[in-house]
C-alpha cells in the first residue's frame, strides 16, 4: 500500500531518526511512504483564529497533493500531524476559511477536507494492525520498561484529533506491547513539555519537562518514547535521567532494521 | 465601554469563535493549565474579562505569550468554552498591529544551540509574530 507522506522541517535535520526509521519500518509492514513533492513547512502550530487563511495554505497544499494521488496523508511528527489534521478539519467544516483558501489557490476542483489524514501510529493501528507488527518482530524488547510520552499535540483537541482517549490513551502502549516490551503508565504522559516557550523562557519549559521526566523515572521507566522533536529536545535538554528516543527508533530495534540505518 | 473597545471585543469574540457567556466559572481551565504559575491573568480570567470588555489589561499582559496552546483547557472544559482560542485571539489582536511583533529574527541567533529543532523556531514565530 502506498500513502502520501509529509515529513516536515525537523525530520530533515535534527530528527532524522524519526524519519529514517519510520520509512524503514513502514516498508517491513507493507507500506510505502511516498514523500510529497515540494512540501512546505506546516508552521509548527495551528492558528485557531477563524479569520486566518494564509497560515493554512501549506497544509492545504499537502492535503490536496495527497487527494490528487488518491492517497491518504501520513505524518510522523506530532506537530505536523496536529496542524495538518486541524487544517483538514477546518477545510471540511468552516465555509469561510474554505472559500478564502480556495479563492487564493484556485484549484480546478475546490479542496474541502476530503483527504484521510493519519498519524503514523494510527496507520499502524488502523491499517496495518498491531498483530502484523507482532509477527514482524525479530528482536522482541523483552523486559524493557518503556514509557509513552504523548504530550499535548497528538491527542488534543480530541474533537478533531480523534486519535485515542485523550485522558487515558493506549495507542503507544499497545505498540510497545506488540514490540515485546512492557509499557509503563505514569501520570504526566499527556501533559505539555513547555513546547515552543523554550525560545523565550527556557526555565519555564525546563520546569514543565522536569515534572514529566521525574514522573517517568519514579514509575520505573527505562526509556521514554515520543513522536515529537520538540518534546524530545525539551525533555533531554532539561536533564532527563531517563533516555528519550523516537517511537520509530524503538520499532526499528524490534523489527531489526536499526543496525542498517 | 466605548465604541472602539466594543468593536475590538466583538472582533476578538468573532475570530476566536468562543462564546464566553457559556462559562459557568468552575475554574477547571485554570486548574489544569500548565502555564498557570507564569500567568498574571489565568484562562478563566480571559473568559470573563473578554466578556466584560476588559481588554487592555489582557493585551498588555505577558500572559498572552505564556499559553502553550496545549488544549488542556479546551478538552477539559465541561461547557466547551475553549479558553485557549480566546487567549490566541487576544494575542493576535496585539501582534497584528504594526511594530508589535513579540519575537524578531535578530532574537534567534543568541539563543540557538546545535540541538534546537527548527520546529521550536517556526512555532515561536507563528505564535509571537506576524
Amino acid at each position: 500500500m502506498k500513502v502520501s507522506y509529509f515529513p516536515g522541517c525537523t525530520l530533515k535535520t535534527h530528527a532524522k531518526d524519526l524519519d529514517t526509521y519510520a520509512r524503514k519500518c513502514a516498508e517491513i509492514l507493507g507500506i510505502t511512504l511516498e514523500e510529497i513533492e515540494e512540501w512546505q513547512c506546516c508552521g509548527g502550530a495551528f492558528t485557531t483564529a477563524k479569520n486566518e487563511s494564509a497560515t493554512k495554505l501549506s497544509s492545504v497544499r499537502a492535503l490536496k497533493a495527497a487527494k490528487d494521488k488518491g492517497q491518504a496523508l501520513v505524518t510522523v511528527c506530532s506537530a505536523c500531524h496536529n496542524v495538518i489534521k486541524q487544517t483538514n478539519y477546518t477545510m471540511a467544516t468552516d465555509a469561510e476559511v474554505r472559500m478564502k483558501v480556495n479563492n487564493y489557490m484556485a484549484p480546478e476542483e475546490p479542496y474541502a477536507g476530503e483527504t484521510q489524514v493519519y498519524h503514523y501510529l494510527e496507520l499502524i493501528r488502523d491499517v496495518v494492525g498491531f498483530d502484523k507488527v507482532r509477527e514482524k518482530v525479530v528482536n522482541p524488547l523483552k523486559g524493557q520498561k518503556i514509557g509513552a510520552y504523548y504530550g499535548c499535540l497528538l491527542l488534543r483537541p480530541n474533537s478533531v484529533m480523534k486519535m485515542d482517549d485523550p485522558e487515558n490513551p493506549q495507542i503507544i502502549e499497545d505498540l510497545i506491547r506488540a514490540l515485546g516490551a512492557t509499557p509503563v503508565v505514569y501520570p504526566y504522559r499527556n501533559e505539555c513539555c513547555g513546547g515552543y516557550t523554550v525560545i523565550e523562557d527556557p526555565e519555564f519549559a525546563g520546569r514543565k519537562s522536569k515534572i514529566i521526566t521525574e514522573s517517568a523515572k519514579g514509575h520505573g521507566v527505562d526509556r521514554l518514547v515520543t513522536a515529537c522533536p520538540l518534546c524530545k529536545y525539551n525533555l533531554v535538554k532539561n536533564g532527563s535521567e531517563v533516555p528519550v528516543v523516537y517511537f520509530t527508533e524503538l520499532m526499528a530495534e524490534a523489527l531489526g532494521v536499526k543496525e542498517m540505518a | 465601554m466605548d465604541n472602539k473597545n466594543s468593536n475590538l471585543q466583538a472582533e476578538i469574540v468573532r475570530m476566536s469563535g468562543v462564546n464566553p457567556r457559556k462559562c459557568m466559572r468552575c475554574g477547571k481551565c485554570s486548574a489544569t493549565c500548565p502555564a498557570y504559575d507564569e500567568m498574571e491573568y489565568h484562562p478563566h480570567q480571559f473568559v470573563y474579562m473578554v466578556e466584560n470588555g476588559e481588554l487592555e489589561p489582557l493585551m498588555k499582559s505577558k500572559s498572552i505569550y505564556k499559553c502553550l496552546t496545549c488544549f488542556a483547557c479546551v478538552d477539559r472544559c465541561p461547557r466547551g468554552v475553549e479558553p485557549a482560542k480566546l487567549v490566541e485571539a487576544v494575542r493576535l489582536a496585539v501582534i497584528r498591529q504594526q511594530g508589535k511583533n513579540h519575537l524578531k529574527p535578530e532574537d534567534i541567533p543568541p539563543i540557538v544551540d546545535e540541538d534546537l529543532p527548527q520546529q521550536a523556531i517556526v512555532t515561536a514565530f507563528r505564535k509571537y509574530a506576524k
